[in-house]
């Protein structure tokens, strides 16, 4: 059995496309797992030193670590309460501009279309500056609201396309046909057309949430440290301390809403959905 | 004939369009317990006029009424009508019975009487038992069927039909035109019917409005129509028409109002091009000077005829249109 893992072998075995393929697959493996393996491990190592490949003992002395640090369980509670937060406002503010590209024919609907994408298109930390100028003005550094409406320009273009693009797939004699049973428009567009278009609409809202989640940049800069979200409290954990193992666990405690919410929407992530939002009509 | 009611009256009633399309001064009375059907080429302005009586465009100036009461004003919603689309009519999201059962709720009806109602109406449509599916699990048929059924259900003083059959297969399009005069026998409901398919608008109409560029070129039965066409457009538009040019008038004639017979008997002298049989009658074509005329004739005369004889047409029952009029 071992004899076939001689390259060589394998080589001839498997036939040279199939070889090359298996390389690469490995490789991919290795850089993207790799790390990640490495992360759950120190996550679990309650001592850990250089030059060892696993760590010396095993354990949870971080994650207790971390659970006991008031301060880093508060800045739990706070992503989640700005990411929900950011994703209900979001959708009130993007679903509705989000329905009027699909729908309605108006000048300049293309330029409006494209100022969502402007928010992405510059360096970030030079658009974060020049909104502090302006949030100095209005009060609203460090505050809630402040880090919110940064979190709402991230997650606007996302938030606009993918639901337009669903909107448009709803055909218009569905509407119709709810308006010629008797439902009056608003009626029409809860019980009918957003329906329809809740695949898009979730995985949008899904994106808006994860990246609200993630987000430390702008929240960093425009919170000026009063409101400390995970990864701003992450920022200051790896630059405080010298135990690579907080880093590890908060690191964890990141990925999962993440993984979650995508395990949950599985059906609906894909890249159809992602693409059919950048189309331009 | 007994007096009949007036449902649906269209005044003087216009429809533009930003891009100056549309439908001009339209004048149409539509009876209780009538089938009216708007028949043309496509673009012609005959969905326009439907969807403005639907409450889904509005009217540029006119009027529309429905026993006697405008209704321009009104959102589709308010509208004594009931619209079958020619395709997605149903909400994917909801089963059939929740489909049929959407507009019933909104009236406020007792969840007892829905039922029992939506029970009868499917078996009237032909699909019982079908209350748990969901539209995608349905052939396209059984969607229109469904379709029609919710907005019968809906009791409407006017059905609309916007091509309702035209998405689907020949023979099951047949199916369901039968089965829509059945059906509107025994309710007697007043329906508008719109249609591209001749064929279709012969056999479903009491009465057919032939419409060409947003006009009304006719109104008549459909024998009416077929027989004295007030158009070249009408005569060229329904069924198999030749058109004779002679002396500066267009005479429209029909191949089966055609009588072939021995040179110098008839009416026009030519000669025998074509020779097609088509089952149980034959299509003869036959050269008249520049024109090439169509005759029906029946197997056992085609069969002492050959390509190029010398033959003589009598004409039978014919139109003539001064060639200036069009």
């Amino acid at each position: 059995m071992f004899k076939m893992l001689n390259p060589k072998r394998f080589y001839h075995a498997v036939g040279k496309h199939k070889f090359w393929e298996f390389i690469i697959l490995a490789v991919f493996i290795l850089f993207f797992y790799g790390p990640l393996c490495n992360m759950i491990m120190l996550a679990f190592a309650d001592k850990y030193e250089v030059p060892n490949v696993l760590p010396q003992v095993w354990g949870i002395k971080w994650w207790q670590y971390i659970f006991q640090q008031k301060s880093l369980v508060t800045s739990m509670i706070q992503s989640f309460i700005i990411a929900i937060i950011t994703s209900l406002l979001s959708m009130v503010i993007c679903i509705p501009a989000a329905y009027s590209i699909a729908r309605f024919k108006y000048p300049a609907r293309k330029v409006f279309m494209f100022s969502f994408l402007l928010t992405n298109a510059f360096p970030k930390l030079g658009i974060y500056t020049s909104i502090a100028v302006l949030f100095y003005k209005y009060g609203l550094m460090g505050t809630y609201p402040g880090v919110i409406i940064i979190h709402l320009i991230n997650s606007m273009m996302f938030m606009v396309w993918l639901p337009a693009s669903a909107f448009r797939s709803v055909h218009r004699q569905q509407e119709e046909a709810a308006r010629d049973v008797g439902a009056g428009p608003i009626r029409t567009f809860f019980k009918v057309t957003m329906p329809m278009a809740m695949p898009g609409i979730s995985v949008a809202t899904l994106y808006t949430f994860l990246a609200s989640m993630e987000e430390a940049q702008g929240t960093m800069l425009v919170g000026m440290g009063r409101i400390q979200t995970m990864p701003v409290a992450m920022y200051g954990i790896i630059l405080d301390s010298s135990a690579v193992q907080i880093g590890a666990v908060f690191a964890i405690l990141l990925i999962l809403p993440s993984v979650v919410m995508i395990f949950v929407m599985r059906k609906y992530i894909g890249p159809e959905a992602i693409a059919g939002g950048f189309k331009m009509k | 004939m007994s007096e009949k009611k007036i449902m649906l009256e269209l005044k003087d009633m216009t429809k533009k369009y930003p891009n100056g399309d549309g439908v001009e001064h339209i004048g149409l009375q539509v009876n209780e317990g009538e089938i009216v059907t708007l028949l043309g080429p496509s673009g012609c302005g005959k969905s326009t006029i439907l969807r403005t009586v639907g409450g889904f465009l509005d009217v540029t100036s006119g009027d529309i009424e429905i026993n006697g009461r405008s209704i321009i004003h009104l959102p589709p919603e308010k509208r004594p009508t009931a619209m079958v689309f020619q395709s997605y009519n149903l909400w994917p999201h909801m089963n059939v019975y929740e489909n049929l059962a959407y507009g019933l709720k909104l009236r406020k009806m007792p969840a007892e009487e829905q039922k029992t109602r939506i029970t009868e109406m499917l078996d009237m449509v032909g699909i019982p038992g079908m209350e748990k599916k969901f539209p995608s699990q349905l052939s396209g048929g059984q969607q229109q069927r469904v379709a029609i059924a919710r907005s019968l259900l809906l009791k409407p003083e006017l059905l609309l039909l916007d091509e309702p059959f035209s998405a689907l297969d020949a023979k099951i399009r047949h199916q369901m035109r039968e089965e829509l005069k059945k059906i509107q026998q025994n309710l007697g409901i007043t329906v508008l019917f719109v249609t591209h398919d001749q064929e279709e608008a012969m056999a479903i109409s009491h009465r057919i409005v032939v419409m060409n560029k947003g006009k009304i070129d006719q109104i008549g039965s459909p024998a009416d129509i077929y027989d004295n066409p007030g158009t070249l457009h009408v005569a060229s538009f329904i069924g198999e028409m030749n058109f004779i040019e002679s002396e500066g008038k267009t005479i429209a004639i029909r191949p089966e109002d055609i009588t072939v017979l021995p040179e110098g008997q008839g009416d026009l002298e030519g000669e025998v091009r074509t020779i097609m049989l088509l089952g149980h009658y034959v299509v003869l074509t036959v050269q008249q000077e520049e024109n090439v005329i169509k005759c029906n004739i029946d197997r056992a005369q085609s069969e002492t005829l050959q390509v190029g004889d010398r033959v003589s047409l009598k004409l039978g029952k014919h139109t003539v249109f001064d060639r200036a009029q069009e």
